[in-house]
């Protein structure tokens, strides 16, 4: 495979499961700086492809590259130093830390054995955990044990704790899942502010949420990209309709 | 300064704690207790090495070991090596068919001494080999274990599948280490008669102020960035190396560190009751331990302390008055710990012991009031008397 000047390029990937196949020759390109939404009936295999990126799965074929340096040998810390930050579908932060601890511990240094004892919490850390904190709407929860912040907040906290990391490609996996209306708008607006600068890839149900965030929408089904356009033309494609209306 | 006390000590309230224990430890029992028990604390304080390694270990890695005899053992006969090849000198061992090798070797035909055994003449590569044999076993251990993602029970179970073969492999081969007797009969440490009395209080206080730097050493570490990596990692491991951390290097380092506090312990032990034996390593000492944690309270340094020596005081009294309980009384213990009070006697402390502080507040205030109102009285019956 060539060397591209895409953040990310997926070519040919195929995995699949005791002869089931999740992920079937799926061939995806992502821009810099562009905001990718992958949408899709359940089991459609969104879950799976983000798996695959961060190294959580092991593919059985074919390649995944980010900023040209192959993903699919490296382990799962080498993809996050690499760039590639990953939020988990259900809320996954640390919920016997303090915010403010979630989010120094997800700062990117210290990140040896011997580095993380030597770690100080400098004034310039100090700076950016605040910083951050202000831009998931978390600045006055700093000191609040995140097991007792509401589950948006918590879908906010972890989008922090990848943010704080500076990823080139940030991926979320259903982000607005569990949360009201006001908190969707919100977050709507935080995806759009932090979209600068890096490429993102959101998987989502919600379709309000979708039209509101997306400049590209991808249809995945039984592991295969249906349809792939803005929002307007996915949702006049008749195949798509059929996959979400039909049987 | 700052560090010290926030890092080393634990910010106010561990600082209190610490001079409490430190009180106990360097005054309060060696000026109440008779030479014969003092001896018997300082052997509960090497438990307690191990009781600290835990918390390491179990209290913040969620990784248990029911090994940590095993490291302990370790420590304890690589002292003992040395301490047994110093008391077998050719003059004192000139009736065996072979002089200047260790007793039971000569009982088991063995005619020289075994390569293994040759550097542990040397105090130097003694001292290191306590914690670098352990160190290097664990790190093997650890590196086979937590590379391929083994945690949780089937770590428990490997590790005391490893105390098991060990005290196996230590009965079975008596000619090299001493069988099911251990290594006993030992004299001195470079000359020094570990035997008598006033070195028998010396080795009591170097085993404290060990622990002490132990207790220390740990603290460093688990307040630092590593501390809540660990935290962090027993909550959600996969949110940990999905942000950049090699989970297992971490979990390596911690089982290595623990392996080595155990193992200074082990060593103390055997310089205190002057003799090392398979009974330390295996599986019921490696569960002890684990209780000595559990009721101490797994993430309390401190507590730990408290919880070995407590449990070790009851087995003691327990087993003078009625030996065959003191096993069930033990089960019992644990089970009780593990359902109605999971952080042990140090979350018992951080739940009601402000009751008691305020307690003794109140009764200052009570007194200082008392004391006022009586000078009140006293200078009025004066005036009246005028």
């Amino acid at each position: 495979m060539t060397n591209t000047d895409f953040t990310l390029a997926i070519e040919d990937l195929t995995v699949s499961f005791d002869g089931f196949k999740a992920v079937d020759d799926l061939t995806l390109y992502l821009d810099k700086d562009e905001l990718r939404v992958v949408i899709g009936p359940n089991g459609a295999g969104k879950t799976t492809v983000l798996d695959l990126i961060c190294g959580k799965t092991k593919s059985t074929h074919g390649s995944i590259k980010f900023r040209n340096e192959e993903l699919t040998t490296l382990a799962e810390h080498e993809i996050v130093q690499a760039g590639v930050g990953r939020k988990f579908q259900t809320p996954s932060i640390y919920e016997n830390l303090t915010v403010y601890e979630n989010l120094e511990i997800s700062f990117p240094s210290g990140r040896g054995v011997f580095g993380s004892i030597a770690f100080k919490c400098t004034d310039e850390v100090d700076k950016r955990i605040r910083e951050i904190a202000g831009e998931i709407f978390l600045d006055t929860f700093l000191d609040m044990e995140a097991a007792l912040l509401s589950h948006g907040q918590k879908q906010w906290l972890e989008i922090g704790m990848l943010l704080i990391q500076d990823p080139e490609l940030l991926m979320l996996d259903e982000p607005v899942a569990g949360m009201s209306v006001k908190e969707r708008d919100q977050t709507a607006e935080l995806l759009k502010r932090i979209c600068k600068g890096r490429s993102v890839l959101v998987i989502e149900h919600d379709m309000a949420f979708v039209e509101k965030i997306a400049d590209k929408v991808t249809v995945l089904h039984q592991g295969k990209i249906l349809a792939e356009g803005d929002m307007q033309t996915v949702q006049n494609d008749p195949s798509v309709i059929e996959v979400y209306l039909g049987h | 300064m700052n560090f010290i006390q926030e890092r080393l000590l634990g910010g106010k309230n561990g600082m209190i704690g610490i001079a409490i224990l430190a009180a106990l430890i360097f005054i309060i029992l060696p000026a109440t207790l008779d030479l014969f028990r003092l001896n018997l604390v300082g052997k509960y304080l090497t438990y307690a090495f191990a009781a600290v390694s835990l918390v390491l270990l179990w209290g913040y890695g969620g990784i248990l070991s029911l090994g940590q005899g095993v490291f302990f053992g370790l420590g304890g006969y690589a002292m003992a090596m040395f301490l047994k090849l110093e008391a077998s000198d050719p003059e004192s061992t000139k009736i065996q068919s072979t002089p200047g090798i260790p007793d039971f070797m000569d009982w088991n035909q063995l005619t020289e001494l075994p390569w293994f055994w040759e550097p542990f003449s040397s105090f130097g590569f003694t001292t290191l080999a306590v914690i670098l044999v352990p160190g290097i076993f664990a790190f093997i251990i650890g590196y086979s274990m937590f590379k391929r993602r083994v945690g949780g029970v089937y770590f428990a179970i490997i590790t005391q599948i490893i105390a098991l073969i060990l005290t196996v492999l230590i009965v079975g081969q008596q000619g090299y280490t001493g069988g099911i007797n251990g290594i006993t009969d030992l004299k001195t440490l470079n000359g020094w008669d570990i035997r008598d009395d006033s070195s028998k209080y010396i080795l009591y206080f170097v085993n404290a102020i060990l622990l002490f730097g132990v207790i220390f050493l740990s603290r460093y570490v688990l307040t630092s960035k590593f501390g809540r990596l660990l935290l962090a990692m027993k909550d959600k491991e996969d949110r940990v190396r999905f942000s950049g951390y090699d989970v297992s290097n971490f979990k390596i380092f911690v089982f290595v560190l623990s392996a080595m506090i155990a193992a200074i312990g082990g060593a103390m032990f055997t310089l205190q009751v002057g003799f090392m034996s398979p009974s330390f390593v295996g599986i019921v000492p490696s569960i002890e331990m684990v209780i000595f944690a559990a009721v101490g309270g797994r993430m309390s340094l401190i507590g730990v302390v408290y919880g070995t020596l407590l449990v070790n005081f009851g087995k003691t009294m327990f087993s003078e008055t009625f030996p065959e309980f003191w096993l069930f009384l033990m089960g019992g213990l644990f089970i009780a710990v593990v359902m109605y009070f999971p952080n042990g006697l140090a979350g018992l402390w951080d739940k009601h012991g402000y009751k008691l502080t305020n307690c003794i507040k109140n009764l200052q205030c009570v007194n200082v009031a008392k004391a006022f109102i009586d000078s009140k009285r006293k200078t009025k019956v004066d005036v009246a008397n005028d």
